[in-house]
């Protein structure tokens, strides 16, 4: 799929929260489970949430792409952790850009994909001239229930899009190709706290369905390989499951490393991909293609194939990129995190 | 019924919504006469008496004049204690007070570089209204 009028990527942001907790401080406690494939995972701060979030991701992207915020159409967040059941996060993070009235503002959802489901609207209401451009943001604080598996990934973080013609982008959209079905291997219902996932049935019948046939088809469709892609990213919800569907696919360990961010942030749910697609734009070079495939559960793929033009290089040091949020680290032990999470009421 | 009414009116919906441009966006006020940028907004200049005043965003930039760490906080800030506040000299000029974010109380200090980012300043219970505003960390990079 892609729209009549030729789109791209005119100024990307990321954001990851300062704290951190490592893995083997939550072993330590919950000796929940027998072997550790991550480091650490990121951790909001008290005063954190995904609306603080997006809209720093997004002030980043606004800064990149170096635009008049009023000329933004659309301001669409992706995430499952709102602040509000009821009102937009969207219309907050518009007010903090300086980009209301006159702007299109909505939430999506769609479990972990939610933000690439955000960047394929983005990508169709700028291709179809309703607007000169569009934001696209994928952010979440993920929750994890205290002692499920989950929990050691479950993190916060997200990434900020801005779409926009091609000529202006730094990267441009070649193509993108989604793939759903009903597949019930994680869930959460409304008034509960914390989701609900299928163990072993996330694996085959959910994650790797989908992002492979998503991958697959939107190469067919391309005529590409994984050889003429410089780097690919997908959905990161542990350190296994994207390392084993590139394989599957096709693609090498040094293709998926730039954009590889799980073991040192976690799985920031609707942020994951969105992040690692954002540090993948950090290191790529004019004419580099980027494979971007995300996984909602419930399920679904989003793949989107993106190549970088000459303006990927801006040499401005004050530019904030994905390594200098990871680099921006302390520690916390599990107390800390309780009281960060807020675990210490009952949920 | 006269509980609900009294809870509504506490969180003061009306005046955390007038106060978004100077939260979310740093605007204060130019004078158009002297040519001094304030904040917060206000009517009358205070260094000339102007009232031509026109909307100013400032760039979130400064440094920090004074601080103070708080213990014992006014209520709706108990879930953050202990934390600091500031004042800070503002690049363009004018001393504001903020909270500040993402530090340890070990590592603030006089003079230090901090920029404008916009979080949580309180929420009115679970069931309230949460305020979103500026508050300052020390500057990441550039
Ligand atoms: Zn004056």
């Amino acid at each position: 799929m892609k729209p009549n009028r030729e789109v791209g990527i005119i100024g990307y942001g990321a954001y990851i929260p300062r704290y951190r907790i490592r893995a083997d401080e939550i072993l330590r406690v919950w000796k929940s489970i027998d072997s550790i494939h991550l480091e650490e995972k990121s951790v909001p701060g008290l005063d954190e949430d995904t609306i603080t979030m997006a809209i720093e991701a997004a002030r980043n992207a606004l800064k990149r792409a170096a635009i008049d915020p009023q000329e933004i159409g659309a301001v669409w967040v992706g995430s499952e952790s709102k602040p509000y059941a009821v009102k937009p996060t969207a219309t907050i993070v518009a007010e903090a850009l300086g980009a209301t009235p006159h702007t299109n503002a909505a939430d999506w959802e769609f479990a972990c994909k939610a933000g690439t489901e955000a960047m394929q609207a983005a990508i169709g209401f700028v291709g179809s001239g309703m607007a000169k451009y569009a934001l696209a943001i994928g952010v979440d604080t993920a929750q994890g229930r205290p002692g499920d598996q989950l929990e050691y990934t479950a993190s916060a973080g997200g990434a900020a899009f801005i779409i926009g013609p091609k000529e202006e982008s730094l990267a441009y959209l070649e193509g993108s190709y989604s793939y759903v079905s009903d597949t019930p291997d994680f869930f959460r219902r409304p008034h509960q706290y914390y989701p609900q996932h299928g163990h072993r049935f996330t694996g085959e019948p959910a994650y790797f369905k989908h992002t492979y046939c998503a991958a697959q088809h939107l190469m067919e469709e391309l005529g590409y390989t994984p050889r003429d892609y410089a780097m690919v990213v997908f959905h990161q919800p542990n350190s296994k499951f994207p390392r084993r569907v590139a394989q599957r696919l096709g693609f090498t360990e040094e293709q998926l490393k730039p954009g590889f961010l799980v073991e040192v942030i976690g799985n920031a749910y609707a942020g994951s991909s969105p992040l690692g697609f954002a540090a993948a734009l950090d290191e790529a070079q004019p004419g580099d293609r980027i494979l971007l495939v995300s996984f909602g559960s419930g399920a679904g793929s989003d793949a989107l194939t993106f190549t970088a033009t000459e303006q990927i290089v801006k040499n401005d040091d004050t530019l904030l990129r994905v390594r200098d949020y990871i680099s921006r680290r302390r520690e916390i032990d599990y107390g800390t995190y309780c009281r960060y999470r807020d675990n210490l009421n009952n949920h | 019924m006269a509980r609900k009414k009294r809870k509504v009116k506490s969180m003061s919906l009306a005046r955390h919504w007038r106060l978004q441009d100077e939260r979310y966006k740093l605007i204060g006020r130019e004078c158009a006469a002297c040519g001094k940028k304030l904040f917060p907004t206000r009517d009358i200049c205070p260094h000339c008496g102007s009232r031509d005043l026109k909307p100013y965003r400032f760039a979130g930039r400064g440094e920090i004049y004074s601080y103070s760490t708080i213990y014992q906080p006014p209520a709706g800030y108990e879930g953050f204690v202990p934390y600091t506040v500031a004042l800070i000299r503002l690049d363009e000029g004018p001393l504001i007070t903020a909270q500040l974010t993402d530090v340890d109380r070990e590592g603030v200090e006089i003079g230090q570089r901090v920029e404008m980012v916009t979080r949580r300043l309180r929420e009115y219970g679970p069931e309230g209204l949460i305020v979103y505003g500026y508050k300052f960390r020390p500057v990441l990079k550039g």
